[in-house]
């Protein structure tokens, strides 16, 4: 019953965008390709080629943690939070892992997996806070976020920790251009991608973003939903973390903050066409944010521009790109 | 009697608690520490808590009428960099350049409040890519580390105070502090302040009254960035030119404004207890110097106590509709 409720207006929602243009997601690999072209084109005539094996391992490599995070980020915006935590939880979960390895290649499995538990605990937290506290999701994984930072600066000054020389491989290893870690991003995509399409609690999260009243009413469990949501966040976020410590070879407790995970993966999440409101978006238009932003690094790096203008890039094309869905949403309102 | 009964109503709905903790924590201080004896160690505390409570006052302008404003901190930093180079230490700058930083803030908020009305991107990404931009062009701008240092007649605004008597040597910003609260205090007593409040409970219902509902949110963007631009010049007083200097005082005054039991999306809240909030997080940390507390633990405890507070802020309503309730409760019911 409530499947097929939940099913039922997607499925139909499906043919309508595309009847006045493409939909987000198809813009979302249009503009990566528009990207792709004009970032070749400007290397190129700085003597350079974008897109040879290391150039596309650059971007293959900024995007493994930013679309780790980002997979978690999509199932807690779809269903209508945020999670502001999982920068210091990347952090978190670096230095659980590479602390329980101690550089000894037995304890490797169990690192491994104290590091997800406590990632687990954390989004449990998040969720717990924001369902049974019910404090706004802003404010919940904003102050699980102070209480990490709060943790990490007392008890640590830098990297801690070491992980055995085998684990580095998880970090470093490819198959001809293609990092080993990228190929296990796209497969933990893909298995979002079918949790969020393909089954009745993928389909909840959906619903309970797109109205939470009408989801309770046709007996969607909206406070679990939204718990196992932020759970998934933070388990993803502590991957990130995992796969850090296997390239860094320590826990680092700042590393997720200064590179900005928190903003950048809502960043990509909204470039892939989300609405933060929730109900709408995807894993696949996600990869595609996720992309976006890591060609325009490379590009950038490749035409040797001031990082510092990156930030400035950056910051216009999330506006601009978030700015077009919204007229093209009110387009097919008013048509 | 009858003094009390008029004067009452006018304390808005959801400031007591806040004064309440305020009033608590300053008599804690008062426990704690000898240099709180006398009035001159509350106008310290005052002094330091000023460009926070200023910056709140601003984000609340904000927040009530149903937005964020995440640029705050890196327009706070911008103001101070700017100020810094144009100044370069020659008094004679100081008159040219304080309102050229209020009409850089004004710009700012204009451009925030405009994107946000006009091309319909939600507040949060708005400003989020303001923040990215600004931040990127400030070091772009300055090469990485800010140039040029502050006059001393700039610097009295932060440091220096005028003579009373009583309570002897009042800090400029106090004062500055009391003129901005007042005139706060006097517009949302007011019809724009008092459509601003509706245009964050219901937007709707505001446009079809015949409000202005864009010029509206426009002139809180407005608001916050004037005031953000005021802040900056207490601030460079106060600390001098650094790049850290409004780092993470987003985050810092929206928690602020939530400890002043305003409500995150909009309609509910006063702007007093936004500043009583600023100035309670200020006390407290305060407080915790006092108690020996370690600073890296401050941000754990902020993280609790906003947590705290909008958990307390929720389930206080929760309870009051429970106990009395007036319309159908929407809210998830117990299982």
């Amino acid at each position: 019953m409530t499947i097929a409720q939940a099913k039922a207006p997607l499925k139909r929602k499906l043919p309508a965008p595309r009847k006045v243009s493409f939909t987000p997601t198809v813009t979302v690999y249009l503009a990566l390709l528009a990207l792709l072209v004009v970032g070749s084109i400007l290397v190129g005539l700085k003597g350079g080629v974008l897109l040879d094996q290391g150039g596309i391992l650059n971007i293959l490599t900024r995007s493994t943690v930013l679309g780790l995070v980002a997979i978690g980020q999509t199932m807690v915006i779809v269903t209508g939070s945020l999670d502001l935590s999982v920068a210091y939880l990347i952090g978190l979960c670096s230095l659980v892992a590479a602390e329980t390895m101690a550089g000894s290649e037995s304890m490797m499995i169990p690192g491994v997996l104290l590091a997800l538990g406590v990632a687990a605990a954390v989004g449990l937290v998040n969720g717990l806070v924001i369902t049974v506290l019910k404090a706004n999701a802003f404010i919940a994984t904003l102050g699980v976020a102070l209480i990490l930072r709060g943790y990490l600066e007392d008890n640590y000054t830098g990297p801690a920790g070491s992980v055995p020389r085998v684990f580095q491989h998880l970090g470093f290893d490819r198959v001809g251009p293609v990092p080993i870690a990228s190929m296990l991003m796209v497969l933990i995509a893909a298995a979002a991608w079918w949790y969020l399409r393909r089954t009745r609690t993928g389909y909840h999260m959906y619903a309970v973003g797109g109205d939470i009243d009408v989801a309770r009413l046709s007996g969607v469990r909206t406070g679990k939903t939204i718990v196992l949501a932020h759970v998934l966040c933070a388990v993803a976020a502590g991957l990130a973390g995992v796969f850090l410590a296997s390239r860094l070879g320590s826990g680092a407790p700042y590393v997720g903050t200064d590179a900005g995970y928190d903003l950048e993966s809502i960043a990509a999440v909204v470039l892939g066409g989300a609405a933060l409101a929730g109900g709408r978006g995807g894993v696949v238009g996600t990869l595609g944010g996720v992309l976006i932003l890591s060609t325009l690094d490379t590009v950038f790096d490749d035409l040797a521009v001031d990082p510092f203008f990156k930030d400035v890039v950056r910051g216009i094309v999330l506006i601009l790109a978030v700015a077009l869905y919204a007229r093209r949403r009110l387009s097919g309102r008013s048509a | 009697m009858s003094a009390l009964t008029t004067w009452r109503p006018r304390l808005a709905e959801g400031t007591a608690p806040v004064l309440v903790v305020l009033v608590a924590l300053l008599i804690g201080l008062a426990l704690a520490g000898p240099a709180y004896a006398d009035p001159s160690g509350y106008l310290a505390l005052l002094k330091r808590a000023a460009p926070l409570m200023i910056l709140a006052i601003g984000q609340y302008f904000v927040i009530v009428s149903g937005g964020f404003d995440l640029s705050v901190g890196s327009l706070v930093t911008a103001e101070v960099v700017i100020a810094a180079r144009l100044i370069d230490g020659q008094d004679s700058a100081t008159g040219w350049v304080i309102p050229l930083l209020l009409g850089v803030g004004v710009l700012i908020g204009l451009v925030n409040g405009l994107i946000t009305t006009r091309l319909l991107v939600p507040s949060f990404i708005v400003t989020l890519g303001m923040l990215l931009v600004l931040d990127g062009a400030v070091f772009l701008w300055t090469g990485g580390a800010p140039r040029g240092a502050l006059s001393p007649s700039f610097r009295v605004f932060g440091r220096g105070g005028v003579d009373v008597p009583v309570l002897g040597l009042v800090p400029w910003s106090v004062v500055i502090l009391l003129v901005v609260l007042v005139t706060a205090v006097l517009f949302m007593r007011g019809g724009i302040g008092r459509t601003l409040v509706a245009v964050g409970d219901n937007e709707d219902a505001v446009r079809l009254a015949g409000g202005k509902v864009e010029h509206l949110k426009i002139l809180a963007f407005v608001l916050s960035g004037l005031l953000a631009a005021l802040a900056a010049i207490l601030l460079g007083g106060f600390a001098g030119v650094s790049a850290q200097v409004g780092q993470g005082l987003e985050f810092r005054a929206i928690t602020a404004v939530v400890l002043g039991g305003v409500l995150l999306g909009g309609g509910r809240g006063s702007v007093v207890a936004a500043a009583a909030g600023a100035l309670s997080l200020e006390a407290l940390f305060s407080l915790l110097n006092l108690l020996g507390v370690s600073g890296a633990l401050e941000s754990a405890v902020q993280g609790v106590i906003i947590i705290a507070a909008v958990a307390y802020a929720s389930l206080g309503s929760g309870l009051r509709h429970r106990l009395f309730p007036r319309k159908p409760n929407l809210e998830p019911a117990p299982r």
